[in-house]
């Protein structure tokens, strides 16, 4: 088990600096010039321009910049923004607050999904299964912009339930309505899996069994059928969250959640290579976790899997 | 310029319709003043600094205004723009050369430093010495000694006692003390500085300032979350705050900030977000504000193609065809109707170079009729030109896509295309700093564009030269397209240093009737400023340069 986690984080690795080339590649290969841009329409003198893109190193070719980039992350160091900070210091600001986002929409996502799939899967075909369809295919094709709006509008603006954006205190209750729309914005699909694995699993030889050995429903559901339900699900729920966290971009700028979105949005805005790719990699960092979480979790669901290589 | 980003965009988005609305901006507000809540915190919009908080480094307004709250400068600007002393006691000259500033004693910065004579020079000497590549250093580049290119001492600067000190410009400027208002001319303490005149690093993460605010406590800066000012006590200038702090929150989006102004989540906000123009002032009522701001947008066909990479694009605008094309076009445009209808009044067409709220503004110089929709004479005029030699090819504007511009790009073009018969199209680049870098000289000295493109300008100062001196003086900094005119070099260079007022304004008037014939830029109009304010304040007046004032702003509750 151990070796098992080893060798997948060893494998992360590679991934990671492949990752960082990428973006850092590709936020360079961006056209136009960002330290030009820090003027407006005033044009600098050359002189000045020349002595600012020298501050950042951006007169140095790509290969340079890259590998003392790179080296510097390896001690610790994601480099400096226009504005004079650490993106360390932007890095534990931003992420805590996307992280408390994305976990709290996951779990309304896992609440929602599981009990809906549920009676969806038990009761197929009747009225709940079919408004629980009718609702998620709803679901599925609004857009999260739009979701985020309409929400936005009703319960923070209009009825006042909610406050309008988020902002500078990024407490649980202040933070629910944007989490319930990006638990909206993925849950549709959770839905629908958690209710044909149901299904599924419920016309299985072991479900017929358990009932013909006499075990009683509310023992049958929750042991036999949804833990083996599980498994396709579980999937599923990680890479949503891999979804929620990378996906916070749209909700956090409207809801004004000072998070990774709003800030990397920004940074590509203003071309600060460190902080673009500094928030890349520590998203991809989270994402294979998260994905490693996912395959130990399998371990737990389903007694047959072990992971011993 | 101080210019802004993000929600509104790479420089100049703001709006439009000036005249009218001056007044509403203030309207009700002055029979509850006298209850106002002088201990509340006012809550307003802003963004995330750019650069850290040091005077000469922040030509966003962002930055610009936290520093004008943190800071005292000379001079600062009523809400009209008229300059006032705020530090200085005087400021004299006897040939707009030599300037003799007298600080007026007793005031400090929260450290309890004076602020004296070197509080002045040593900030500007580090501003303008070229190695330290401050973004405000243009500022100060008609000092005497000043050098873009190498250290230099800046000899200008003289001081004669601890509260006197004498500048001296390499030309005379009538303007100067008007400049002085503007941040970047802005004290700082000797604490800010290290033993070889460099601001200390961190100076502009909690910087020790002389003016109506200071940082609320050790955390007022959550970095792009907001930052917290409360009123400084030491503070005593004419603009002594009437509420009890100030809090500016960041948006990334200002359609997040114009939900909570609705909600009640914010009180003021000083830019409505493009898609809300068509309904914020009856979202909003009298706490809606659209007055005249000192934006000016144009969109400008190069003049002299020597530094430009492919000349060929611009065949048909040289000489008296040029000349004859660039009023065509400017007379195809029905500025009234675009204005209208694409961004519903928050512009003001445009009837010079500059800007109505500026002194010495006028709607009536001789030419302005180019700037009139008039598709006959536009017609006339564009078949005179295709005598000299037939149009070919199609005409296109070149625009940044991430500020809000395609819009007015599209419409003005199918105004040309529906008057001339011509091809018409916006010719958009996805970011600003990708269209600037072709319409800015590369390291050849070429610039890139290959059409006419988008320009604007916002004030740095309220005076007339600073919208021509910059941007059509004869190898000015942002004299993109190159332009050159020793008619209007030598009115503008007249008006520059002709010390009564509205003499020089009369100067600059007939600099700009050249420009009225030679249409280096062609205007299209005047942005106004939107924004609003909530049920829970009063006394929330806008200023000239778009920013509202908030030292005068109170909590009615």
């Amino acid at each position: 088990m151990a070796f098992y986690i080893l060798r997948r984080l060893l494998q992360a690795i590679p991934v990671l600096l492949g990752t960082t080339f990428l973006i850092y590649f590709m936020v360079f290969a961006m056209p136009g010039d960002p330290i030009l841009a820090l003027f407006g329409e005033r044009t600098p003198s050359p002189a000045l321009l020349a002595r600012i893109r020298e501050q950042y190193h951006f007169d140095q070719p790509f290969i340079v910049q890259y590998l003392s980039y790179v080296g510097n992350i390896f001690r610790g160091d994601f480099g400096i923004s226009f504005s004079g900070q650490p993106v360390n210091t932007i890095l534990a600001r931003a992420f805590p607050v996307t992280l408390k986002l994305a976990l709290m929409a996951i779990i309304i996502e896992i609440v929602v999904a599981l009990s809906v799939g549920l009676i969806s899967g038990l009761r197929k075909g009747g009225i709940f299964d079919a408004t629980s369809l009718v609702v998620s295919l709803l679901l599925v094709s609004v857009p999260i912009f739009v979701l985020c709006f309409i929400g936005q509008f009703f319960f923070g603006v209009k009825l006042g339930w909610f406050p309008a954006t988020v902002g500078a205190d990024t407490s649980i209750p202040r933070l629910i309505l944007p989490a319930i729309i990006l638990a909206l914005f993925v849950v549709a699909f959770s839905i629908r899996l958690t209710r044909s694995s149901v299904v599924e699993t419920a016309t299985a030889d072991f479900v017929r069994t358990a009932y013909s050995k006499g075990l009683s429903r509310r023992r049958v559901v929750p042991v036999h059928i949804l833990r083996n339900s599980l498994i396709p699900v579980t999937t599923q729920f990680g890479a949503d969250f891999g979804i929620l966290i990378v996906g916070a971009t749209v909700t956090e700028g409207i809801f004004n959640v000072p998070g990774v979105g709003n800030t990397l949005f920004q940074a590509i805005i203003r071309g600060e290579r460190p902080t673009v790719v500094s928030f890349v990699t520590v998203m991809v960092l989270l994402y294979l976790i998260v994905n490693i979480l996912v395959d130990l979790l399998y371990a737990v669901l389903d007694p047959r899997i072990r992971y011993v290589k | 310029m101080k210019f802004r980003r993000i929600g509104l965009s790479a420089a100049v988005l703001v709006s439009a319709s000036a005249l009218v609305l001056t007044g509403c901006a203030s309207g009700s507000s002055g029979d509850k003043a006298s209850s106002g809540d002088t201990s509340a915190v006012i809550t307003a919009n802003g963004s995330e600094p750019q650069n850290p908080l040091v005077p000469t480094n922040t030509n966003e307004t962002g930055g610009g205004k936290i520093l004008e709250a943190l800071f005292a400068g000379l001079e600062y600007y009523e809400a009209d723009g008229s300059p006032k002393n705020d530090m200085a006691e005087s400021i004299t000259t006897d040939d707009s050369q030599t300037f003799t500033i007298k600080v007026a004693k007793g005031h400090k910065f929260t450290n309890g430093e004076d602020v004296n004579a070197d509080s002045f020079i040593n900030a500007w000497k580090f501003g303008a010495l070229a190695s330290n590549a401050q973004l405000n250093s243009y500022f100060f580049e008609d000092i005497e000694g000043f050098s873009y290119d190498e250290d230099t001492e800046l000899t200008g600067l003289n001081k004669v006692d601890d509260y006197t000190f004498t500048v001296k410009l390499s030309q005379p400027r009538s303007d100067f003390p008007l400049r002085l208002g503007y941040s970047a001319f802005y004290p700082l303490p000797a604490a800010a500085f290290d033993k070889d005149g460099k601001v200390v690093d961190g100076f502009g993460e909690n910087p020790i300032g002389n003016g109506p605010y200071k940082f609320d406590g050790k955390d007022a800066w959550q970095h792009n979350v907001k930052i917290d000012l409360a009123p400084n006590e030491d503070y005593d200038g004419p603009r002594k705050p009437k509420n009890g702090g100030l809090s500016l929150v960041f948006y990334a989006t200002l359609d997040a900030a114009y939900a909570d102004l609705l909600s009640g989540g914010l009180d003021v906000l000083d830019a409505i977000p493009d898609a809300n123009y068509a309904t914020f002032e009856d979202d909003l009522g009298d706490r809606a504000v659209n007055q005249a701001a000192a934006i000016f947008q144009s969109f400008t066909i190069p003049s002299d193609t020597t530094n430009y990479s492919h000349p060929e694009a611009f065949a048909h605008f040289q000489g008296e065809e040029g000349q004859l094309r660039r009023q065509a076009l400017s007379m195809a445009i029905d500025r009234d109707q675009i204005t209208k209808v694409i961004f519903e009044g928050t512009r003001t067409p445009a009837s010079d170079f500059t800007s109505p709220t500026i002194d010495g503004y006028s709607d009536s110089l001789k030419g302005a009729d180019v700037l009139k929709y008039n598709p006959d004479e536009a017609k006339k005029l564009w078949a005179q030109a295709d005598a000299i030699s037939p149009w070919s090819g199609s005409f296109t504007i070149a625009y940044n896509a991430d500020g809000g511009h395609q819009g007015w790009v599209d419409a003005v073009c199918n105004s040309i295309k529906n008057t001339l018969g011509i091809d018409a199209a916006g010719n958009p680049y996805p970011t600003f700093a990708e269209a600037r870098a072709l319409i800015t000289k590369n390291d050849a000295g070429k610039r890139e564009v290959q059409s006419a493109f988008r320009t604007g300008w916002q004030a740095d100062y309220p005076g007339l030269f600073n919208f021509l001196g910059p941007i059509y003086a004869t190898n000015a900094s942002s004299n993109d397209g190159d332009y050159s005119s020793p008619e209007f070099d030598k009115l503008l260079d007249e008006g520059a240093a002709e010390p009564d007022i509205d003499k020089a304004n009369e100067l600059f008037q007939q600099a700009q009737e050249v420009l009225l014939k030679d249409l280096p830029a062609i205007p299209l109009w005047y942005s106004n400023v939107t924004g609003g304010y909530g049920e829970s304040v009063d006394n929330v007046k806008f200023d000239w340069k778009s920013v509202p004032i908030y030292y005068e702003i109170t909590k009615n509750s």
